[in-house]
């Protein structure tokens, strides 16, 4: 802290700045200086993420080879479908490998998503628009062929994205930030929707929340998560009140019962046995409090995996005994696997890559 | 902050010499409270850059999810109505008070955007906001006394407009800058790119320090006035509890608490406009630009109004108005126009209320408390609104958004009627207290 300039007494003169004259003609000049200085600092910081972000359209050196062709939801063999974040000029489009060569030549479909799900020929692909004033984004349900059938606006930064077994029904999760005046506060919004009717449940927080065989209600709902079982049947997370819940939806009830406590992001294993989700550990540091567990339903038994990392993904179910999850990489993240019953120890599958989804 | 105070009685006598600047210049809006209005748009630019583009930074660029982020919001929050107290108090103790704990306020929250830089985890990015809020916590009141010490009694109701007009102007240019930055970074999804963001963003908070340093005098003159001199001792901690003791100065914050524990958090009416009125969920975001539209707009007419016809008046016809925005809500109106009438009625509440309780307050404290004072209402302002969310959360999960809001808008009804009664004679002894 620095001590204000002493004031001479005998001087008395009025305050410098106040009354004009040459002092403020000093001032514009060191104010003139200063904002050449800063704006020269400010212009370098924007022009260097510009050129940076220009490498990026050139490929990655030792990445994958990415080439642009058809890619298709309909069956044509086992393949995997991802978001594609190596460097190049198919940066961030959905791309497929077959599933037997996960890390090999990826096929571009020239459809960009910042989340993408796909199951039985239907496909979700959650989508920035970038504005003047802000960014708006929206879910698109696309067909086999990627083709867009129909949008939905979505009120936030996209999160998470699942469609159901039967390709029936979507639903996704976005980030609510909303205003500035609420400073830093976030909430969830999930959407389902049903691709045979365009029947929208725009927000799964208006479903009536069951706990211990009774209507609860609450404002402070968040969902998220949400993975399906069949077309009536899902699970998700709901928080409120500082916990978090695992819930069974009902989705003509318009219900969500809770079944147990600390479950994130659930994703509910082929045989609809299981569900692998991120759990908060307690005495981890706050900042990377989750660890990937299983579930058994029947028994509510939680085993932890092997990853000991931090996870903040739906985890992916690549086979009844593997689970696939991305973690932080070199180029945005990377896809990783490990035993869904504990043993082993994790493996990365795939590189530069995000959002998962596994078809045939 | 010893050594600047063995030096105030110093300089105290220096400026009792010291005629007022230009006598016989009767500019309405002085120098000083533009210099103030100009630093406080340009510090906002910055901290509203910031603001627009963290989720999007915390989720898209550092992937993780932000839930739980807010958790030590609510923190922040009674912590900066702390500091603001202890802000004020300081800012009164010794002649330069005001401008250093403002610069200081001012820094703080500079410092922490290149902060930024090198923190990304969701604790440490929280901990940097707490810094930023305790920069935010000590420069308001000071800042408020200098407007109120700069100004005639008479224009403080304008001087204020004009500087919250300032305010938001920047509160709305914040966001702008931000994505066009982010545009020409072109990518959202990389690191880099919101460095940048964070980087242009503490340039303008420095630019907004140096024209604190700069342009705002250390001592604050006003046009033609003898009182801002005071000869007396520093106010001690005492000093600015006794303040309670004016029953002006009480009266205003007791009816500032009454009607800040009826005014529902503007968080929570955009969600009840967005659904009650069944708005489309992705125009949420652009509600708060109206009601800072028409906060805007209408604070430097409403400030003059309010010098017209009294502060205390226009105070509480702002939350008539504020009341007329909640039956909106509650009556079968739905809609677009329903909800751009609303944050009509919400942005002209804030141009009635927000600066003018300032002014209002100005008038019942001397002019060598006027930090504390500003304090003393805004903390307790502050806490009240902080003290109705909570309450409002729980109201809400107990009967509905909809039962909420028209209890709420009962008991503000009945604060009002309160604090008409409480405000109803603005009394002599303030008057002469000028």
């Amino acid at each position: 802290m620095t001590a204000p300039a002493t004031v001479d007494p005998v001087s008395e003169t009025p305050e410098p700045g106040t009354d004009g004259g040459p002092s403020v003609r000093r001032k514009l000049l060191v104010l003139v200086i200063a904002v050449l200085l800063l704006a020269g600092i400010g212009t370098g910081a924007v022009r260097y993420a510009a050129d940076r972000s220009g490498r990026r359209d050139q490929e990655q050196a030792g990445g994958p080879p990415v080439q642009e062709g058809p890619v298709t939801l309909a069956p044509t063999g086992r393949q995997l479908l991802m978001r594609n974040l190596a460097w190049g000029p198919h940066r961030d489009e959905v791309t497929a490998v077959p599933a037997a060569d996960p890390d090999g030549p990826r096929t571009a479909s020239g459809v960009k998503c910042l989340r993408f799900f796909a199951a039985a020929g239907t496909g979700v692909c959650l989508q920035a628009e970038h504005g003047a004033l802000d960014d708006t984004y929206h879910a698109s349900v696309l067909d086999s062929s990627l083709h867009e059938v129909k949008r939905f606006p979505a009120p936030g930064i996209p999160s998470r994205a699942r469609v159901a077994p039967s390709g029936h029904l979507a639903a996704w999760t976005v980030f609510v930030s909303g205003d500035s005046y609420a400073g830093t506060d976030f909430s969830t919004r999930t959407a389902i929707v049903d691709t045979r009717t365009w029947q929208f449940y725009d927000n799964l927080e208006t479903f009536q929340v069951i706990r211990d065989g009774r209507a609860v209600q609450a404002s402070d709902t968040n969902v998220w998560g949400v993975t399906f079982a069949d077309d009536s049947t899902f699970y998700a997370t709901v928080a409120t009140g500082g916990r978090t819940y695992l819930v069974r939806g009902d989705l003509p009830a318009r219900t969500l019962t809770t079944l147990h406590q600390n479950v994130e992001c659930p994703s509910l294993s082929p045989d609809g046995t299981r569900i692998a989700y991120k759990k908060r550990v307690e005495g981890a540091d706050p900042a990377a409090p989750w660890r990937l567990y299983v579930l058994d339903l029947a028994t509510m038994a939680e085993t932890p995996t092997a990853e000991q990392r931090n996870i903040d993904d739906q985890a992916l179910w690549s086979d009844a005994r593997t689970l696939m999850y991305s973690l932080p990489g070199d180029y945005g993240s990377d896809l990783w696997t490990v035993a869904a019953d504990g043993t082993g120890a994790p493996a990365r599958l795939v590189r530069s890559a995000v959002a998962p989804a596994y078809l045939g | 902050m010893y050594l600047a105070d063995a030096r105030s009685t110093k300089s105290d006598r220096a400026a009792a010499v010291v005629p007022g600047t230009r006598p016989g210049r009767r500019a309405a809006v002085p120098g000083t409270v533009l210099a103030l209005g100009a630093v406080s748009l340009v510090t906002d630019v910055s901290s509203e850059m910031v603001s627009a583009v963290l989720p999007l930074y915390v989720v898209a660029a550092l992937g993780l999810s932000p839930l739980g982020f807010g958790l030590l919001d609510g923190i922040n929050n009674g912590v900066g109505a702390l500091v603001r107290l202890l802000g004020g108090h300081l800012a009164d103790r010794g002649g330069r008070g005001h401008k250093l704990v403002a610069g200081l306020g001012y820094g703080l929250s500079a410092f922490c955007k290149p902060l930024l830089l090198f923190v990304h985890t969701l604790p440490l990015i929280s901990g940097v906001l707490a810094i930023d809020r305790t920069g935010k916590g000590l420069r308001t009141a000071p800042r408020d006394a200098m407007i109120s010490l700069a100004t005639e009694p008479e224009h403080r109701g304008r001087a204020f407009g004009v500087h919250r007009a300032m305010d938001t102007t920047g509160a709305l240019i914040g966001p702008l800058l931000a994505f066009a930055v982010l545009r020409v970074a072109d990518d959202r999804a990389e690191r880099t790119s919101y460095s940048a963001v964070f980087t242009v963003s503490g340039c303008v908070a420095v630019l907004g320090v140096l024209l604190l340093v700069l342009f705002v005098p250390a001592r604050i003159t006003r046009p033609g006035a003898a009182a801002d001199t005071p000869s007396g001792p520093r106010p001690t901690l005492r000093d600015a509890l006794a303040l309670l003791g004016r029953p002006e100065l009480r009266r205003l914050t007791l009816a500032a608490v009454l009607l800040g524990l009826t005014t529902v958090s503007d968080s929570f009416l955009y969600l009840l406009l967005q659904r009650e009125l069944g708005l489309p969920a992705h125009l949420f975001p652009l509600l708060p630009l109206g009601t800072a539209a028409a906060f805007l707009l209408l604070a430097v007419p409403l400030g003059t109004v309010a010098d017209r016809i009294g502060r205390r008046v226009l105070f509480l016809l702002g939350h008539a108005v504020l009341l007329g925005g909640y039956a909106v809500v509650l009556s079968p109106l739905r809609g677009g126009a329903a909800a751009v009438v609303v944050l009509l009625l919400h942005g002209t509440f804030y141009a009635a209320t927000d600066g003018v309780l300032a002014a209002a307050t100005a008038a019942t404290v001397p002019d060598g408390q006027q930090g504390a004072g500003q304090a003393l209402v805004g903390t307790g302002q502050a806490l009240a609104r902080f003290a109705c969310s909570l309450a409002f959360g729980a109201a809400w999960s107990l009967w509905g958004g909809r039962t909420a809001l028209a209890a709420t808008a009962a008991a503000l009804a009945v604060a009002a009627v309160a604090a008409t009664v409480l405000l109803r004679d603005p009394g002599a002894p303030a008057r002469a207290a000028d």
